[in-house]
């Protein structure tokens, strides 16, 4: 990441600054209330929260899925959609347009009128989760941007493109004047991220509203935009309302915290008091969940060691995949990809392997391989049968790999997606026995101990997957690769679509039944965290290689190679007395 | 990039309509027996008679002693390089006397109604998704149900009474007596454009509430994507939010149906114009199948199988047009 300081200097001096005395009171939020009004009655989506929001100053909103944070932020820009309303509260913008006198209350005005357009985007700027999604596939980053200079300001067309130009390198982003004329589709991930930044910059706000914005990137990138967002915060003086799942993230950048839980405002104060010494049970249920998550699991340390010289249950030898991109006239083969690179691995019996990665690794094609979801282009894995002899997995034809299909299983990341929605829990857990042929009696009494293995009721058998919860559908799934007896599962992302609190929980069960069912788990994540929590060794890839591979423990606390140390130096940890983004290692491999 | 697409699309439309021709030959020849078998025994059933010699004669005149690879030879290299398609058997006329002088007004009818289809449902299908469950919403869905469920035919017979009884309109054919062999003249369009409107409607309604229930379905979805807010924490004023962005990534599968309507519009029209008595294509198609003229009927089916690979690459380069995805890829 390098940045010209000249580059960014000219830019700020584009963007006019605004003229208020720094600790000045911008926004106030007075016993704010929206209510969804549903066939089933009226939901309480944000219940009667106060907060008090000053120049400068970082707020943290932080709770899990279905806090109401996000309805919170939509809330203030006046942007809840149908059925959606706000019913009572006030939100007291401060200074509006650039007058320290004028005051606008935002839950008076209409939602659709012109007042509150001419505040957003212009005093309240909004940055989403999805930076794929949020910006809109068909219009140049230029335009979208545009469009808000447009809408704010009465530039000329030239004098906005200038600026247009000058907010995508004040965010970092390459060779501004050529990529300003690209689609989001031409952008990273963390470069549309960056582009949505600039665009909510772009009338320069008083305050910055992001909701989730880092939890769809990768941790290095989760770091270059928190750097990027502390920055501007600084050069603009604006308030930030950060809303976030992480407590990582908070502890990072927060001034002030609210923790918020169905709807209502549990607790708020500044960060620093809130970790030392939490006052609500959910705040200190939300802070002992991540820094449980800071080590090992004592499940893990209390079982005995691992084998060391028993022969492995899975053995990967030089393991490639090569994927093959099309282009010209003839759509012949221009150039390769190469997702997984000569990767070798040993699963011995018992152990928990990790392998961690950013996107674009090739970890998820690395899983895929080994059990041939995908065809690997060299190279082979060894399956060693309970009878001890050895299966390369890479050659063995359709009726064999059936039968390994039963003794290794996979766990999905998406708890939602990888359920089928038409068949009910008995169907979806009982499937994989059906195809072995088992009878129905049976099967309906294996599928009945498989819930209570994995802590869910056995008259939820009659239902569908809508009816449940995240963190009971990933127990379904983990039910269903439970179902034939396997000896090896390869769980992808089994946690990351999950709330902190049901992670640890999810982990625990996962220990739990390879200490009463003899499993090895190879276990892909992007997140430190759990691999620590889970894992006895660790492989960690980049760009389609192993770079380093060891003990969880000591890859996590003493790493060797220099892109771990630069993955590891990224990840925020639950401490607000130990910041170190800002001092992080950085990476960029040669070539 | 845009040029590069459209050459690669231009040729492979080539093989394309080779097998096309290949395939519409064939399936006219694949029934027992040629023309003259069905001419002979409609002849013998009006208590004629034909002499061996005769029928030699004729199978000579028309080549149908020959193997049907060579016909097909014929036929094809004929309409390739001469723009001959080939004798109707049953109208003893070339097939292109036949086909262009219907071909025209099949055309301006269908043109028509693909313009009807869409300046109806474009408007009706955005008003739906965004008052989705609004009375509106109902009155049209129930609307639209109602011109999917209604067979062509019956909605001609309806409206041909309702126009005689109401207007006094001389019904079927696309011109009043008067001017049905005039040349062309205003009053003779004047005429035409007095009686299109019910072919139109009634060829249009059915693809119409399709495409409403298509537009309401995908702007329905995109209405609810992240780009949608963003462009509203933006400030933009919901009419222009509404037309710029979800209604334009909703056009999609709008336009691509235009591939699909082109074709659908000059077949399907075919019991319409019976009952119409519209001197377009879909009738004569009709009776060359029955009859076994092949020339005839391999024309049109080949016409027809041109029009639908014309209207998927229309759609296709509106779609790259409108979508850079695609024109990227």
């Amino acid at each position: 990441m390098d940045r010209s300081l000249s580059d960014a200097d000219s830019a700020v001096s584009v963007l006019p600054q605004r003229a208020e005395p720094a600790g000045d009171v911008v926004l106030e939020v007075r016993n704010l209330s929206t209510e969804f009004s549903l066939r089933t009655g009226v939901l309480k989506a944000v219940d009667d929260i106060s907060f008090t929001l000053r120049r400068g100053e970082t707020l943290c909103i932080v709770g899990e899925s279905g806090s109401g944070k996000s309805v919170t932020a939509r809330s203030i820009l006046r942007i809840v959609q149908s059925p959606g309303r706000v019913t009572a509260g006030e939100i007291l913008l401060h200074g509006v347009g650039g007058d320290a006198a004028r005051t606008v209350d935002m839950a008076k005005l209409d939602s659709r009128g012109s007042e509150v357009r001419s505040i957003r985007g212009k005093e309240i700027s909004m940055i989403f989760q999805e930076p794929m999604s949020s910006l809109s596939p068909v219009h140049k980053i230029g335009f979208q941007i545009d469009e808000a200079l447009k809408l704010h300001t009465d530039l000329d067309k030239k004098d906005r493109r200038t600026r247009t130009i000058a907010l995508l390198r004040r965010v970092e982003i390459p060779d501004p004047e050529t990529t300003v004329d690209r689609y989001p589709f031409e952008y990273s991930g963390g470069m549309r991220q960056r582009a949505m930044i600039a665009m909510a910059l772009a009338c320069n706000p008083s305050v910055l509203i992001a909701d989730e914005p880092t939890t769809a990137l990768d941790v290095t990138t989760q770091a270059e935009i928190l750097d990027l967002i502390k920055e501007l915060q600084t050069d603009f003086g604006m308030a930030v309302i950060f809303i976030t799942h992480d407590m990582g993230v908070v502890a990072e950048i927060a001034d002030t915290v609210c923790v918020m839980r169905h709807g209502a405002m549990v607790e708020s104060g500044p960060v620093g008091a809130l970790f030392k010494n939490p006052q609500h049970p959910y705040s200190r249920m939300l802070i002992g969940s991540a820094l449980r998550l800071e080590r090992p699991a004592e499940l893990r340390l209390s079982r005995p060691r691992i084998d060391e010289h028993k022969p492995p249950i899975l053995r990967v030898e030089n393991l490639e995949k090569d994927f093959a991109a099309h282009k010209g006239f003839f759509r012949r083969t221009q150039s390769v990809v190469r997702a997984v690179a000569d990767v070798s691995l040993q699963l011995r019996e018992g152990e928990n392997l990790g392998i961690v990665g950013e996107s674009g690794s090739g970890k998820t094609t690395l899983g895929r391989c080994l059990l041939r979801m995908i065809e690997p282009t060299a190279g082979s894995v060894f399956y060693r049968r309970p009878d001890g002899s050895e299966v390369d997995i890479s050659c063995v034809g359709r009726a064999e790999l059936r039968q390994i299909y039963r003794e290794i299983r996979m766990i999905f990341q998406d708890p939602f997606g990888s359920l089928n929605p038409r068949m009910t829990i008995e169907q979806i857990v009982g499937e994989p026995l059906l195809m072995m042929g088992w009878k129905p009696k049976a099967v309906r009494e294996r599928v009945v101990e498989l819930m209570e293995r994995v802590d869910l009721k056995a008259t939820f058998l009659e239902r569908y997957p809508h009816a449940f919860s995240g963190g009971q559908r990933q127990r379904i799934s983990i039910a269903r690769a439970l179902a034939p007896s396997p000896r090896v599962i390869v769980a992808d992302e089994a946690t990351s679509a999950l709330d902190v609190s049901l992670r640890a929980q999810v982990l625990d069960l996962l220990l739990s039944l390879q200490a009463q069912m003899n499993l090895s788990f190879l276990f892909i994540s992007h997140d430190i965290s759990v691999i620590r929590y889970f894992c006895d060794r660790v492989a960690v890839m980049y760009r389609g290689e192993i770079v380093e591979i060891g003990d969880a423990l000591a890859v996590c606390d003493n790493p060797q190679h220099a892109y771990t140390k630069a993955l590891l130096s990224a990840v925020p940890r639950p401490d607000p007395t130990q910041r170190r983004i800002h001092e992080r290692h950085r990476y960029v491999a040669s070539g | 990039m845009l040029s590069n697409y459209v050459i690669r699309r231009l040729v492979f439309m080539i093989p394309t309509l080779l097998a096309i021709s290949i395939v519409s030959f064939g399936i006219v020849q694949l029934p027992p027996g040629d023309f003259l078998d069905t001419y002979i025994s409609t002849l013998e059933a009006d208590g004629g008679d034909i002499s061996g010699i005769e029928i030699e004669n004729l199978k000579k005149r028309y080549r149908l002693d020959e193997p049907v690879v060579v016909q097909y030879w014929q036929w094809i290299t004929g309409i390739v390089f001469a723009g001959d398609f080939g004798w109707s058997f049953q109208y003893q006329r070339p097939v292109s006397d036949v086909l262009w002088d219907r071909v025209g007004l099949t055309f301006a009818i269908s043109l028509a109604s693909l313009v009807f289809v869409y300046v109806v449902a474009f408007p009706i299908g955005v008003y739906s998704a965004v008052k989705k469950y609004s009375v509106g919403d109902y009155a049209f869905t129930f609307l639209g149900f109602l011109g999917l469920a209604i067979p062509n035919f019956l909605l001609a017979l309806i409206l041909m009474y309702g126009a005689l009884t109401f207007f006094g309109q001389s019904v079927g054919g696309l011109f009043s007596p008067e001017f049905a062999e005039a040349p062309w003249s205003w009053a003779r369009f004047w005429d035409l454009m007095a009686h299109i409107w019910i072919p139109v409607i009634i060829i249009g309604t059915a693809s119409t509430a399709g495409l409403i229930r298509i537009m309401r379905a995908n702007l329905a979805d995109e209405l609810n994507k992240p780009y949608v807010e963003t462009a509203r924490a933006k400030g933009v004023s919901e009419g222009r939010l509404l037309m710029r962005y979800p209604v334009r990534l909703a056009l999609n599968p709008f336009v691509s149906q235009v591939g699909w309507e082109l074709p659908s519009l000059v077949s399907g029209a075919a019991i319409t114009s019976i009952v119409l008595n519209l001197p377009t294509t879909g009738p004569v198609l009709l009776i060359a199948l029955k009859s076994q003229d092949m020339y005839l009927a391999g024309s049109f089916i080949m016409i027809l199988s041109i029009l639908t690979v014309i209207g998927t690459l229309v759609s296709d380069l509106l779609l790259a047009w409108l979508d850079p995805r695609i024109r990227y890829k």
